[in-house]
């Protein structure tokens, strides 16, 4: 139907959009001002529904995500009062605990903060946290979710079931949290966008499996969390880390779909614009000069995408940041990875002898680089045993994998 | 709204009495120090340690005509078991975990936070 005022027709798609932007907002208002996570999802539902069916007719309104919030609330009124009127349902209503407090000074914080720090309350598992982030928060689908990670969707419908019930039960605030508990629980928040970014990175290669792109995802809620706390450098670190990485994905994997390394990496497909927006979230943060773990790598991989070439990657540069690296999060991973550079600056003979003393026989990626740099030293037959015992170790990830999957679908 | 909740911080330890680098007085002292913390705050309820499991009696008894039975000894064997518990009221989860939080670093003990089902019998708190 022509708009009257000339505007275009709103799509089921357009809709689709307005609801993944404002679907965590939307419920982040709805559930302070209802008290009860359920109920304010299900009137952020119901208040879409109301928008399919008028929103073509009517046209956009000014203001989407304030005609959800206003529908939605509307709508859980009645809803309350409907149930309160059968019975006494109301009372009973357990409402989740959002102590009044005084208001905040300065400009009104985003309600969405207070979500995203029930979501990944650390009294929740990580599972339940990522769940419940990418359906609040995200206004991800619990089967969208059960897909992404691989679960039958009863059994991510029940663990989403488990953690509000728990958010209830034992009361965990609908607030930030004070000052003294704010940086683990920011640690916390950050570990789960980077969980869901890094289950989508390495999901690239099982795209038949039909996951949706988490890493896209995760880098929306990066974004938000940037935007929500604009003053916490690892949460632009983590963007920033996140973006690089995204940079490349183009570039990791050949026409057949076999993984390509760095090093040969066509460099061309890089997406120059994530790569542009990554290195300026970096500046930003060595400005600050308040570096963490997420900062750190987020620049190791500015360094790779600085340079035009793989021979023209500042070395120097990787190793100073791998030893920052170390300070902070001191593994056997990042010593590998440190040894990695090493060998680049000092030769591979060093990088073996950093390499030899790890602990990290389980781990292919050890296999990988030992075999690489025994094989640059000559020492070809070495080279291949340790192919061979990383090529073991990726087989049976692969079929641990699919174990596992076998394993969940039992449990349903 | 009162979010008020009444939560029970459960404190376990292993068999057999403390190794002997273990300062018992000074731990009981932190401990005191935590308590007084909860009761200034308003969320004290009670706080006590556990007697030995060998002085546990298990009484099952089906129905109120049966002979009660009595066994010698803990519910549950186990290699850790309950030692100690703390009853502590807050409007605020944040508020009672860090109390937990605390307990758990004066005693080096493992140390479960779970609350009371709310509006069960007990949940008033009884009249001074």
């Amino acid at each position: 139907m022509p708009d009257p005022a000339g505007r275009p027709p709103v799509t089921s798609a357009d809709i689709a959009r307005v609801f993944r932007a404002e679907h965590g907002r939307a419920v982040a208002v709805l559930i302070r001002a209802l008290g009860d996570i359920d109920l304010a999802e299900d009137a952020v539902q119901d208040a879409f529904a109301v928008a399919v069916a008028r929103w073509p007719r009517d046209g956009m309104p000014p203001s989407p995500a304030g005609w959800i919030i206003t529908t939605a609330r509307r709508r859980a009124i009645d809803r309350l009062r409907r149930e309160a009127s059968r019975d006494a349902r109301q009372s009973e209503a357990a409402l989740i605990a959002a102590p009044d407090e005084p208001r905040e000074e300065g400009p009104v914080r985003d309600e969405r903060l207070r979500l995203v720090f029930t979501c990944c309350h650390p009294a929740l598992s990580r599972e339940a946290q990522v769940a419940l982030t990418l359906r609040l928060l995200g206004g991800l689908t619990t089967a969208e979710i059960a897909r992404a990670f691989l679960v039958p969707e009863a059994t991510m419908a029940q663990r989403i079931v488990r953690a509000k019930r728990k958010i209830r039960d034992v009361g965990i605030p609908y607030r930030v949290p004070r000052d003294a508990d704010l940086p683990p629980r920011v640690t916390s928040v950050l570990s789960v966008v980077y969980l869901v970014f890094t289950e989508g990175h390495t999901a690239t290669s099982g795209s038949e499996l039909g996951r949706p792109d988490l890493a896209a995802e995760a880098i929306r809620l990066g974004r938000a969390v940037v935007e929500l706390m604009p003053d916490e450098p690892e949460a632009k670190g983590l963007l920033a880390l996140m973006l690089l990485t995204e940079a490349r994905r183009p570039a990791r994997t050949d026409a057949a779909g076999e993984p390509v390394l760095l090093a040969d990496q066509d460099r061309a497909c890089w997406d120059a614009a994530l790569v542009a927006e990554g290195h300026a979230l970096v500046r930003e943060c060595l400005r600050r000069n308040a570096p963490g773990p997420f900062q750190i790598q987020a620049a190791i991989n500015a360094v790779h995408t600085d340079a035009a070439t793989a021979s023209d990657t500042d070395w120097v540069q990787v190793v100073a940041l791998y030893d920052q690296l170390l300070e902070v999060f001191p593994t056997d991973v990042v010593r590998l990875n440190r040894a990695v550079a090493v060998a680049e600056v000092e030769g591979a003979a060093s990088g073996l002898g950093l390499v030899e003393g790890l602990d990290l026989g389980g781990y292919p990626a050890f296999h990988v680089v030992r075999a690489d740099l025994l094989a640059r030293l000559g020492r070809s037959a070495e080279a291949a045993a340790a192919l061979d015992r990383a090529r073991s170790l990726t087989a049976n990830r692969v079929e641990e994998r699919l174990i596992g999957l076998r394993a969940a679908r039992h449990d349903a | 709204m009162d979010t008020t909740r009444t939560y029970l911080i459960s404190l376990f330890s292993g068999d057999g009495p403390p190794p002997p680098e273990v300062d018992l007085a000074a731990i009981m002292a932190e401990l005191e120090k935590i308590n007084d913390d909860i009761r200034a705050a308003g969320g004290w309820v009670f706080a006590g340690g556990l007697a030995a499991t060998s002085s546990a009696t298990v009484v099952r008894k089906p129905d109120a005509v049966s002979d009660a039975l009595l066994t010698d000894g803990p519910f549950i064997e186990a290699k850790e078991h309950l030692g100690g518990i703390s009853i502590v009221r807050a409007a605020d989860y944040d508020v009672a975990l860090g109390w937990a939080e605390r307990i758990a670093g004066a005693t080096g003990l493992t140390v479960e936070i779970r609350p009371f089902e709310q509006g069960g019998p007990g949940q008033q708190p009884t009249t001074e």
